[in-house]
């Protein structure tokens, strides 16, 4: 072990179960040191250390051109692991009405289950909703697994919970989809859970890995600023969920033949009601909801005082999008939290998103810099957020948003 | 520089800095249009114990004394200095009663100081006595068991925010300067109102008031120190109070320099960032270094006061008159390097310079300052003569 | 009332800056500090304790450092800090992480309520408070906005939602994950610090914690990350120049190539 250098878990008997370690294959070449987003690799004397502050993440692993890094982990299979077949789909439904992130996932996974081979299913949860079943087989379902129960006319964790972890026992999806939504990020981590198997949280890319038949699971961490694609190889089912707006949404064909319905039959003293919704309040707003929009239009500090975020408003209207804002214009209560878009508010990706008076602190850029086309308007040429920016204009908001404004009510007759 | 601050003062500091920069920073510009008084960051300073940080540990203080009142100082000061003299004026209201009350006043009053559940303020200044102290109008007259007091101050820091005032008085006019007494007057006593509130050029978020006292009644207990002690109790107070003003200067002018240093690398002209041009190196070099040596002397003389140094009103002056001078070149340099854009209110320098005035005037103007001085200066002078 | 929070320590990322060479974080001198979502929790169960009495304890899983954090929390007004940290829990994806978190919590023995942020700044996968709470066998409410009530036996939550919120009402104990809107942190006081300074943290390695073994670190992590990759920069846009009213109409022009308005 002289030439090694290695960063080991150990239990209490002194036994290694985990160890990773730089071989002599090692050059110094420096191309693992970028890899690492705990900055735990260092090169000395032309040799790569792993120091004290590695997670053992493995992210290091492929990046070595020599194979000189090797992460050693006992590997356990769970058993019955090929028992598990079939691409699943969780239809997420409120009030009724499927929402649109799902036939997303029915698009992707309809790919997925084509490279796999397998069929790919919808599970819906819900109380009379026998036609939004046929639905999910018009956007490309082959089957659908239908619970229909007054109990599950709501969202709860622990009914929905249940019913699926009793479906997944029972029919044995290799993988699951969720909206990246409140609803499927409270929901599938439970699930994940109690099955104990591997959830991704948030996904922005997914793809099978020919060779292994496995989900490559691509999503963004550190606000966005690394991507990191992950596996969950020895556990079924591999479950992620996945952001909204960012995969294509499955087509509709009416007359798609050979997809079937099944009903399961849940017994109601299965589901457990541990938590009672005691209202709903939606909010009243007039803009659209930020998640949802293909446009958002967002004010930062530059707007001076609150009031001047009825030019944005007034923009976001004009062409039917929402409002964002910056953290600044939040913190400063200009405007409600629910519009803030950034690390610590919404992150979304619109197909067109204009920042206006935005500086583009880190923070923001994080909960925006996926939109597909960004627009920026700031007096200030050296702000950061220009280095996003699709279409950059350099000046006064106040002089730039009435032209725009103006402009845009012209060509649109509205 | 090293100041050799020990494991409490650096927690102080830090802490002080935190909440300038976190909390006061993002909101000094809008304090300074709308000149309110900034109740919710007294409350943060309050729940964060900075209030606590110059008073005894017997009456809920942190044991310290003037030198981690002048770190807070100092380091809100870099924010917002119309916060700073805040809190700062609540010090020195509270001081009289640190330092000569009864022990009863002390349990009475200091722990509500400490906690910042109450402000206090200090009065003396009237409409016709400003630098002439001696000059003081308002009278405490004697009856029975209760002072009766008449008069109008004005000027007063924290004036109708507070709720614990020490003011002086007369109680004997004939005896001109020794006739004067110090006493403590609780808002809401019965002839005790508010007048006129200043606009004032800079330091906009603290509010100055008028006090208007027409027979208001005091019971004879709120007397600080002896009857007749109350230039005393004043000179004293101002002897700790001051390092506090010279630590508010240096925090406004550090506040200013770090700006024009961001802005200095900003700012590009002729091709490169005016930091790269001598003749603004050169000024950013002689500011820090001009704050520098008044914070070394600021904090020389808090340790002075601290320490329990006798003839304290000499350095003390020094400290405020220094400090204060510099602050004004500092602040006016600053607005300088931003040139046309330091004119504007949009950007923050031009509000240090604006802040940076009051400290050359209040508490004793760096004229009475340099009559303190030089009056110490001779009197030392005339006593090595006589022992020769 | 007895209240748990569940913090994590996380990199500073508002500190972290691209190197534009080489398109890779630079993290040289990132502080580290408790993840902001979490400072919404502690404040959460330290308001909790002001109003009904109790305690409130924080626990966190991670190296040695990471008692820094559990200090910086008991400066805020928490009492009593616990750090779960071994080896053998390193490399622990949300479900190792869980688990690990959910045997702490047990060891402490009583609570109420659980409180987590509703997810990590550098993880960002909002996983491990459901995990806890599916660990423990108890419910749980993510993206809670505002606690309207809290009796003996249940509490009643205002969760934010896509559309709205709703009010939701669950049995105790029960665990919570807050958003932002929740409350405004309070700064931390001198007497929390210097209390924090002084405070004994409690260290519970997995050995303390029968934990057992297949479950922790990263052999009880059923993911694996096998690929770290920086995303491609965009590209430098293109700068509209012209009056205002020009720039105007270039823009709307270059949306209306689009078609997406």
């Amino acid at each position: 072990m002289t030439d090694t250098t290695d960063s080991t878990a150990q239990t209490d008997n002194g036994e290694s179960m985990i160890e990773i370690k730089i071989t002599d294959k090692c050059t110094g070449c420096e191309k693992c040191i970028p890899s690492c987003p705990y900055g735990a690799i260092e090169v000395i004397d032309k040799k790569a250390i792993i120091k004290d502050n590695c997670t053992l993440c493995g992210a290091c692993v492929g990046s070595c051109p020599f194979k000189a890094i090797e992460l050693t982990k006992k590997e356990v299979k769970m058993a019955g692991l090929d028992k598990y077949k079939g691409v699943w789909v969780f239809a997420e439904q409120r009030n009724g009405r499927i929402q649109s992130v799902v036939y997303e996932l029915l698009g992707k996974g309809r790919k997925l289950a084509d490279q796999l081979k397998v069929e790919l299913s919808a599970v819906l949860l819900g109380e009379k909703i026998n036609k939004e079943a046929q639905e999910l087989i018009s956007h490309g379902a082959d089957k659908v697994y239908l619970v229909d129960h007054e109990k599950l006319k709501d969202f709860r964790d622990d009914s929905y919970a249940d019913v699926l972890v009793d479906l997944v026992s029972e029919y044995k999806p290799e993988i699951i989809l969720a909206g990246a939504t409140s609803i499927g990020r409270s929901l599938i981590p439970k699930v994940a859970t109690r099955l104990e198997t591997g959830l991704t949280a948030d996904c922005t890319g997914l793809d099978i890995d020919k060779e292994k038949n496995i989900l490559l699971q691509t999503r963004p961490a550190f606000g966005g600023n690394i991507m990191a694609t992950i596996i969950c190889p020895n556990h079924r089912p591999q479950m992620a969920t996945v952001r909204h707006k960012v995969m294509k949404e499955a087509p509709f064909d009416e007359n798609r033949k050979g997809g079937e319905i099944i009903r399961i039959e849940v017994d109601p003293k299965r589901i457990p009601l541990r938590t009672e919704v005691i209202k709903m309040v939606e909010r009243m707003e007039e803009t659209v909801l930020l998640e949802e929009a293909d446009i958002i239009v967002s004010g930062g500090r530059g707007l001076g005082a609150p009031e001047n975020f009825k030019i944005i408003e007034e923009l976001a209207k004009t062409l039917g999008g929402a409002v964002g804002a910056s953290r600044a214009t939040v913190d400063a209560g200009w405007i409600p939290y629910a519009h803030q878009v950034g690390q610590t508010g919404k992150t979304v990706c619109p197909k067109i998103y204009i920042a206006c008076g935005i500086s583009g602190q880190i923070q923001h850029l994080a909960g925006m810099q996926s939109s597909d086309i960004i627009v920026v308007i700031n007096k200030d040429p050296e702000a950061p957020i220009f280095n996003v920016a699709t279409y950059g204009i350099v000046g006064d908001l106040f002089e730039v948003m009435p032209a725009l404004i103006k402009k845009f009510k012209e060509v649109l007759g509205r | 520089m090293e100041y050799f601050l020990t494991e409490e003062q650096v927690m102080i500091r830090d802490l002080a800095r935190k909440i300038a920069e976190e909390k006061i920073a993002p909101k000094a510009q809008e304090l300074d249009e709308k000149g309110e008084f900034p109740w919710e960051i007294i409350k943060v300073l309050a729940q964060s114990d900075l209030f606590r940080v110059f008073l005894p540990e017997e009456y809920g203080g942190l044991g310290g004394g003037v030198f981690e009142l002048c770190l807070v100082t100092e380091e809100l000061s870099r924010a917002c200095s119309g916060v700073a003299v805040s809190y700062a004026a609540s010090a020195l209201g509270a001081f009289p009663i640190l330092l000569y009350g009864t022990e009863e006043q002390k349990k009475k009053y200091l722990s509500d100081i400490a906690s910042g559940k109450k402000l206090t303020a200090f009065a003396i200044t009237e409409p016709e006595a400003g630098s002439d102290a001696g000059a003081i109008q308002t009278t405490a007259v004697k009856d029975g068991d209760h002072y009766v007091l008449n008069g109008t101050k004005c000027f007063i820091t924290n004036g109708g925010e507070a709720e614990i005032y020490t003011i002086i008085a007369m109680t004997d006019k004939k005896k001109g300067a020794r006739g004067a007494s110090a006493l403590i007057v609780e808002k809401g006593t019965e002839g005790f109102t508010f007048g006129k509130e200043e606009d004032k050029m800079g330091i906009r978020a603290s509010a100055t008031r008028e006090l208007v006292f027409s027979d208001c009644k005091v019971p004879k207990e709120n007397l600080i120190g002896k009857e007749g002690g109350g230039f005393i109790v004043a000179m004293k107070t101002f002897d700790s109070s001051r390092p506090g003003i010279g630590a508010q200067a240096v925090g406004i002018a550090q506040g200013a320099l770090d700006r024009a240093i961001d802005y200095a690398r900003e700012r590009v002209q002729f091709g490169h960032p005016i930091s790269s041009f001598q003749g603004i190196q050169h000024m950013l070099a002689d500011m820090a270094t001009q704050i520098e040596a008044a914070r070394a002397l600021v904090y020389a003389v808090a340790r002075m006061v601290d320490k329990g140094c006798k003839d304290i009103a000499r350095p003390s002056a020094m400290s405020k008159l220094f400090a204060s001078d510099m602050a004004m070149k500092v602040t006016t340099d600053a607005v300088q390097i931003f040139g046309g854009y330091g004119y504007m209110k949009e950007y923050p320098v031009e509000k240090m310079m604006r802040d940076a005035k009051i400290t050359q005037i209040y508490e004793g103007t760096n004229q009475i300052q340099r009559n303190i001085i030089a009056l110490a200066l001779i009197k030392e002078a005339a006593k090595r003569r006589k022992k020769k | 009332m007895e209240i748990i929070v569940c913090i994590k320590q996380v990199p500073d990322t508002a500190d972290i800056k691209i190197d534009p060479k080489t398109n890779t974080l630079i993290r040289e001198g990132v502080p580290s500090i408790i993840n902001p979502f979490d400072t919404y929790a502690i404040e959460e169960g330290v308001r909790l304790k002001e109003k009904y009495q109790g305690k409130v304890t924080v626990i966190s899983m991670g190296p040695p450092q990471v008692e820094d954090a559990l200090r910086e929390a008991i400066s805020l007004g928490v009492d009593e800090g616990v750090l779960l940290s071994d080896r053998a829990f390193a490399g622990a994806d949300t479900l190792a992480t869980s688990y690990t978190l959910a045997e702490g919590i047990k060891k402490i023995g009583k609570f109420d309520l659980i409180i987590c942020g509703k997810q990590a700044m550098d993880g960002d996968t909002a996983q491990v408070g459901p995990g806890i709470a599916e660990k423990l066998n108890i419910p749980h409410v993510t993206y809670v906005k505002k606690i309207e009530e809290i009796k003996d036996d249940y509490v009643q939550v205002e969760r934010l939602m896509e559309e709205g919120y709703e009010v939701i009402r669950m049995p105790l104990p029960a665990l919570i994950t807050v958003v932002k809107e929740i409350n405004e942190p309070r700064m931390p006081s001198l007497k929390g610090k210097l209390k924090a300074k002084n405070a004994q943290i409690i260290t519970w390695s997995a050995k303390d914690l029968e934990a057992e073994e297949d479950r922790i670190g990263l052999q009880g992590s059923p993911t694996q990350v096998i690929k770290i990759f920086t995303p491609q920069p965009r590209g430098k846009g293109e700068t509209i120049e012209g009056t205002p009213p020009e720039q105007a109409a270039k823009l709307v022009e270059k949306l209306r190539e689009t078609k997406i308005v």
